[in-house]
């Protein structure tokens, strides 16, 4: 059942309302992302009220929703299609959001090889620090004209204004799905993976729990059939990337603190305390360690990467360079000039 | 209409004084090659969007990043203008020159500094050219994607400024789906590092906003590119059609069926003839209209999408289907879609190309407008499209020698652009604005929208110094020389005095 609902003038109006009054937002769908970041301190804005597909034409490719609809609404609407969200955006919670989605900009297993949530954005509809609803790009593949404020939107977690509406490409789903199990070594994984990546091969999701290498095949019957025939290895239940995609694998109830390690493909198995699960070929690896923050961070900026704590915390994010920090400061005065948006969400002095 | 910088609009440009600015810079840059004379600035004074034309001040032509940064430190300090330049193919007048300004030309820095097959990336200068990279990548199976159509000789720092396009969009993404990292030096001389060499950076998505910002917030100055394999086979299938329409609707049909294509380009009745004449590619010269499907990937995925592409397509109403038998076949039907323009340009002493897109299911729409638009205005025009991606070159057909002709195709051209606009698209789906559609963004963004435009520009230039009076429209100009944006119901600007 959908309940559809356009709340956009009561969303515009609470921003209006807390830019005459100076108060802080704390903006959230369901809050399913809210172990990422440093904690906020404000008035809650709730998206939720402002929900519904507002158009999808799968001939298109293009589906474009309002902020508090439900993933899994969107995901059942291009499922019934044939279609699906390339970048398999985590949920992490049972109401996520579009807007979560976009906001937070986390991408899952096929996330290599299909792009990220940013790829997908099309366009969005923002209420400004000025308090205007503006709409940037649009429904169509291409589209140049002025400054990309709607990708910049992905992954910014509501700092530089409230996302409202968003246009996304979507794409048809692979005519064929398989995956497959090889017991091999990380070491070996990561150097097969490198031989592969050159290669025409289907992959769509590579990952390593410690034991084995875990490969998703996606295309048409006749290339599966081939990489399956010959990479060999036994058949691996699909779900296994939805658990790894939802942080439901058993590696993830360790007790120790979660990292999310990027790091470039072509780096080899990184020696830090505590356990790792690879994902995205080797780009991105899970870290459950005790280990000093800054212990892990510089292991990973040594070889090109970043990490980010997916535990609520003052430093779940890697710091950036000073010169960088100080256009991330000037970009936010400038969009959100009273800092009302989320404050110090991604940083303390953003 | 006239797109030259104009003071009264555009703002106000400082005043610099010439021979001053050339003693500093001989003084603080004594390696650095200037052009400062009359006869050598002349070659500098328009893009590939020739129509427009102004002799720079000064060109600068640097050989090492450090003397890049000394440079806009100087300019920084003394307020002076500076225009960005690669190879200068864009078609939007992004790189036109200023006649107070340097002209920055950055295609000297043409190395390639690192590719490597393991980690599918290639680090280069921002000068090379982007046919370059995919020929450096080739002994390793390996490519990079963006294909603009000037690819033999566009830079790949000018890929990043426009965010240039190709005709395998659809499926392989735009040069902002293509980057890992950039290096950016501000117009303050400030270096930062966009993005990282994993697949996210902490922050903002900074690397985004940059790319396709045409030179207005800061100077890439090295650019790290994704490389994929190469696609094991390639085929093209050439279907005719007795109407655009029908042409049109099996574009969406291809795509309903679940087959996203490596290429999908169409072409209507007057682009078939003028390109059969010229390149003799084997187009049928009676069809309405012709579209190329191109499908690639593995043999046996490739054989199948081959057989479903074929039964859509005559579903469609194709009234004659044929696969390329060979490679050379394959070839010579590219050769005439990538040779149309100029194929375009024999039977027109002048043309004018846009650059519109559109949802897919306005085309028939759009055609009629165009049509429509066409015998209104008096000019011929020849579409070709990159029909996957919605991505429309309208080629509008004029003879410059005729008084009146040119500001006839340009205002037809103006039509066409905000036809689009109100079906939903966008005026430029990979060309850029420039200084070309500076006036069209008054149709497709309101004041609010512009002003937040603004606002970015002055995170990373608040004087104003890099590339002024591109991209980003003022709001004085909208109201003077602006379409309408109408936005429910009320006219736009209602601050503004009307001129």
């Amino acid at each position: 059942m959908r309940h559809d609902h356009d709340a956009s003038n009561a969303l515009l109006e609470q921003v209006n309302h807390a830019l005459n009054e100076r108060i802080a937002l704390r903006i959230q769908g369901s809050n399913s992302k809210a172990m990422l970041g440093r904690p906020v301190a404000g008035e809650v804005l709730d998206t939720r009220s402002h929900r519904g597909i507002v158009s999808y034409d799968p001939t298109e490719l293009v589906l474009t929703a309002r902020a508090g609809t439900a993933l899994a609404e969107i995901e059942a609407a291009l499922d019934a299609a044939g279609q699906m969200l390339p970048c398999e955006p985590p949920h992490l919670g049972p109401g996520a959001t579009l807007g979560g989605m976009v906001a937070a900009g986390l991408s899952g297993p096929r996330r290599p090889w299909a792009g990220s949530v940013r790829d997908f954005v099309l366009g969005t509809r923002v209420i400004t620090g000025h308090g205007k609803l503006l709409r940037f790009g649009g429904e169509v593949m291409k589209n140049v004209a002025g400054y990309d404020v709607s990708r910049l939107m992905a992954g910014s977690f509501g700092c530089l204004g409230v996302l409202t509406e968003v246009s996304l490409k979507v794409l048809p789903k692979p005519r064929k799905c398989v995956s497959v199990r090889l017991d091999m070594d990380v070491q070996q994984a990561l150097s097969k993976l490198a031989e592969w990546g050159q290669q025409p091969i289907p992959i769509s999701a590579a990952s390593h729990d410690g034991a084995a290498l875990h490969l998703r095949l996606e295309g048409g019957e006749g290339s599966v059939a081939s990489a399956v025939e010959r990479l060999g290895g036994a058949v691996l239940d699909s779900g296994y990337w939805t658990d790894l995609r939802e942080q439901r694998l058993a590696f993830f109830t360790r007790p120790a603190p979660l990292w999310r390690l990027s790091l470039p493909y072509n780096t080899g198995p990184l020696e830090l305390p505590g356990q790792q699960l690879l994902d995205w070929g080797g780009a991105q690896r899970w870290l459950k360690s005790d280990a000093a923050p800054q212990v892990i961070r510089q292991a990973v900026s040594c070889v090109g990467g970043h990490a980010t704590l997916h535990e609520q915390d003052d430093r779940s994010f890697q710091p950036l360079a000073t010169p960088l920090l100080r256009y991330h400061q000037n970009l936010k005065q400038q969009l959100d000039p009273q800092g009302i948006f989320n404050p110090g969400r991604l940083y303390a002095e953003i | 209409m006239n797109i030259l910088y104009d003071e009264r609009v555009d703002g106000a440009l400082p005043r610099v004084d010439k021979a001053a600015l050339l003693s500093e810079l001989f003084e603080a840059l004594p390696d650095l090659e200037i052009l400062h004379s009359q006869e050598d600035l002349r070659p500098y004074e328009c893009d590939g969007l020739s129509a427009y034309r102004v002799v720079p001040m000064l060109v600068v032509l640097p050989e090492r990043i450090e003397q890049v940064q000394a440079l806009l430190k100087i300019c920084h300090a003394l307020q002076v203008p500076v225009v960005p330049r690669g190879a200068g193919t864009g078609l939007s007048g992004g790189a036109l020159p200023l006649e107070q300004g340097i002209l920055l030309v950055m295609a000297r820095f043409n190395r390639i500094l690192e590719v490597n097959h393991e980690g599918r990336f290639a680090r280069v200068q921002p000068g090379v050219r982007n046919l370059a990279i995919s020929q450096a990548a080739a002994p390793h199976g390996l490519y990079y994607a963006p294909d603009p159509s000037s690819q033999i000789a566009c830079s790949i720092g000018g890929n990043v400024a426009e965010n240039a396009g190709g005709v395998h969009c659809l499926k392989y993404g735009l040069t902002v789906h293509n980057l890992l990292k950039i290096e950016i030096l501000t117009i303050d001389g400030q270096s930062m590092t966009l993005g990282s060499d994993a697949l996210d950076a902490p922050g903002f998505d900074l690397l985004a906003l940059f790319t396709g910002s045409e030179g207005m917030l800061g100077v890439v100055t090295e650019v790290t590119v994704k490389l994929l394999p190469k696609p094991q086979v390639a085929r093209v299938l050439l279907a005719s059609f007795d109407s655009v329409e029908k042409a049109g609707r099996a574009v969406g049909d291809i795509i309903a069926a679940g087959i996203i294509p490596g290429g999908l380009e169409m072409m209507d009745n007057l682009s078939i003839r003028a390109t059969e004449d010229f390149i003799h590619a084997g187009y049928p010269v009676e069809a309405a209209a012709i579209l190329l499907c191109e499908l690639d990937g593995v043999e046996a995925d490739v054989q199948d999408d081959c057989e479903r592409v074929d039964a859509v397509l005559k579903a469609a109403g194709a009234t004659h289907v044929r696969l390329a038998r060979d490679e050379a076949e394959r070839a010579r039907f590219w050769a005439g879609r990538k040779n149309a323009f100029p194929a375009v340009g024999r039977i027109s002493p002048d043309y004018y190309c846009m650059d519109g897109t559109i949802p897919r299911r306005e085309l028939p729409q759009v055609l009629n407008g165009i049509t429509e638009l066409s015998e209104k205005y008096g000019l011929r025009v020849a579409n070709v499209f990159h029909a996957g991606d919605g991505n429309m070159h309208p080629l509008i057909l004029f003879d410059a020698n005729q008084p009146g002709e040119l500001e006839r195709a340009e205002a037809l051209g103006a039509q066409i652009l905000e036809l689009c606009v109100v079906l939903g698209g966008s005026i430029t789906g990979e060309h850029g604005v420039g200084r070309e559609k500076i006036n069209q963004m008054c149709a497709q963004f309101n004041s609010d929208e512009l002003t937040l435009f603004h606002a970015v520009k002055k995170t990373f230039d608040p004087q104003g110094l890099l590339n002024p009076g591109k991209n980003i429209p003022t709001l004085h100009r909208c109201a003077e020389f602006g379409s309408m944006h109408v936005h429910h119901g009320k006219l736009p600007f209602p601050e503004l005095e009307r001129f």
